[in-house]
């Protein structure tokens, strides 16, 4: 056999994946998001863009979506880096692998049963109990956008420490002993090198938050109680309760052109900001 | 800076930790301690929705992550030879499927194999030859495993391109200098020096897969996963025994979890 050969009967079951799980899905969804809605739901073949006009019916969705994602980007930024920064640069080596993995582990474990610690701790006899104990009475966190907020940082935490933990670990120590050595105080020298330097990082771990942030569903669903809903709680409304598949459809083509679009203007801000400074290298 | 970390550290693992500690409370009510008891653990274990429930997560997670790492590495083996725009049209792809949110993953499985099967279970019907009715194609395991091991695949492949990129080359050459067939050096060179990442890629599948809610959510068909269990009762209300399933899932994951971070961090010093 040649070469050749063999490499396209090692490529084959997971091209054939590909193209039946992925490709063969989304064609069905664009497809389905020209079509009419059948009386009983589901589909009936046709080419209109009444579905996407009909988008504004679902504003609110987009809206929470749009706000919410950005500012849980940036408050799990604010909250990770300075723990990043204490891996890569402070902590003691022979404890760093362990305290990352102690970080990277919760990630992987089920988002469904952490978002249901915090229902615990949120609700009526978690923290609002002990507030009242402190005379601070009548105070709901449960189902409100702070408790999505509490979820999100919760969550997705560990995604962005660790992208900016790769890049400060990489940053070359000489560099600040030389900063320290030419009389500069350790803020400026952060100012000025490892701020910079970690910058790769944080914007690849800002994209990752961010696009997970944009499809997510069960924070919303299990702590925001229907009052805070997004984009993806929109979706399971109408494809399981109403099943109105071409509206949905069209719904999941928006949140993903949505999401493409963000995504692309903010890696062209990156890159423009990064021109000039050639050590800024994406990713 | 070392408090705040001390400080970040308590947040992530303060709330995991209460749910296993109220697992063993001997109280009625899920919120209120009242002495120590493993009843609740008895009780999930005794209880055959729990157990049906968990007999599928642990057999769909087991069979994807299988196709997963079987799929996924010889695809991985593959790209590495491979350049120009097949190669760009794959890692496109693979990507893609990494990035894309699990709910419209989930919702465009559904109705892609809702639609396929429409079509061809009238002509299953029509050319089926033995007597009685003709089996129908639907929604169930087969749906899901092949759902989860497409997600799984694309993580295989990322984590084991990357053990091979981080390969010594020098090691394949000389074998090939000294005359070894191109199976023997993938049999002694290549798959040793793979082994972690194939094994690492595997257990981060079977944790996704065990884990994964959305995605069953649209495509189990009537089946019901342990996620979807879970989900269900808290939307009926918080019980002692929900924390007991909650603590025994996330002990799984993180045994499994950490056995494949060991692996993936040995890749560094060996």
């Amino acid at each position: 056999m040649s070469p050749k050969l063999i490499n396209r009967l090692l490529l084959a079951p997971a091209g054939l994946w590909l193209l039946t799980m992925l490709v063969l899905p989304i064609v069905v969804v664009v497809v389905f998001s020209f079509g009419e809605r059948a009386q009983a739901g589901g589909y009936v073949p046709a080419f209109t863009l009444e579905q996407y006009l009909n988008l504004p019916a679902r504003w609110k969705a987009f809206q929470n979506t749009l706000t919410l994602a950005p500012v849980g980007t940036l408050i799990v930024l604010l909250i990770a880096y300075p723990l990043a920064y204490y891996l890569a640069i402070k902590a003691n080596p022979k404890w760093r692998t362990l305290l990352l993995i102690l970080v990277i582990v919760p990630f992987w474990t089920s988002i469904l049963i952490r978002s249901y610690a915090w229902i615990f701790i949120l609700g009526g006899r978690g923290i609002p109990a002990i507030l009242e104990f402190f005379g601070l009475e009548g105070i709901r966190l449960i189902n409100t956008p702070f408790a999505v907020l509490a979820g999100i940082v919760y969550g997705y935490l560990p995604l962005m420490v660790f992208p900016i933990y790769v890049s400060l670990e990489r940053l070359d120590k000489r560099l600040l002993e030389a900063s320290a050595d030419l009389g500069s105080p350790p803020w400026r020298s952060f100012l000025q090198i490892t701020l910079p330097l970690s910058l790769p990082g944080v914007a690849t771990g800002c994209m990752l938050v961010f696009i997970l942030l944009m499809g997510e569903f069960l924070i919303p669903a299990m702590l925001g109680g229907g009052k805070v809903f997004f984009v993806g709680n929109a979706l399971v409304d109408l494809f399981l309760q109403s099943r109105n598949w071409p509206f949905g459809s069209a719904v999941a083509v928006a949140l993903v052109l949505v999401m493409l679009v963000s995504v692309t203007i903010y890696m062209r801000a990156i890159k423009r900001w990064g021109n000039g400074r050639d050590d800024v290298s994406l990713m | 800076m070392r408090i705040y970390a001390i400080a970040v550290y308590l947040f992530l693992y303060i709330p995991i930790g209460i749910i296993a500690l109220f697992s063993f409370s001997a109280g009625r009510n899920a919120s209120e301690f009242a002495g120590f008891s493993v009843k609740w653990y008895g009780k999930a274990l005794s209880n055959p929705f729990v157990m049906d429930a968990l007999q599928t997560s642990l057999t769909v997670a087991l069979i994807s992550a299988i196709i997963a790492a079987v799929f996924g590495t010889m695809a991985a083996l593959a790209l590495q030879n491979m350049t120009g725009r097949s190669r760009a049209f794959f890692d496109a792809l693979i990507y893609i499927a990494v990035m894309i949110p699990g709910i419209v993953i989930g919702i465009s499985t559904l109705i892609a194999i809702v639609t396929v099967f429409g079509w061809l279970n009238p002509i299953l019907v029509a050319i089926w030859p033995a007597e009685g009715p003709a089996p129908q194609l639907a929604m169930g395991l087969g749906t899901l495993i092949a759902a989860h091991s497409l997600f799984n695949m694309a993580l295989v492949i990322i984590i084991v391109r990357a053990r091979i990129a981080g390969m010594d080359r020098s090691f394949t050459e000389a074998s090939a200098d000294l005359y070894a067939t191109p199976f023997g050096t993938f049999r002694q060179i290549t798959l040793p020096l793979i082994q972690p990442g194939i094994l690492a890629g595997f257990l981060l599948s079977f944790t996704f897969s065990f884990d994964d809610f959305i995605i069953a959510f649209f495509v189990a068909g009537s089946n019901t996963t342990l996620p979807i269990y879970v989900f269900s009762s808290i939307r009926r209300g918080v019980t002692p025994e929900i924390n007991a399933i909650g603590t025994m899932v996330l002990s799984l994951s993180l045994i499994l979890l950490i056995t494949a971070q060991i692996l993936l961090q040995r890749k560094r010093t060996t």
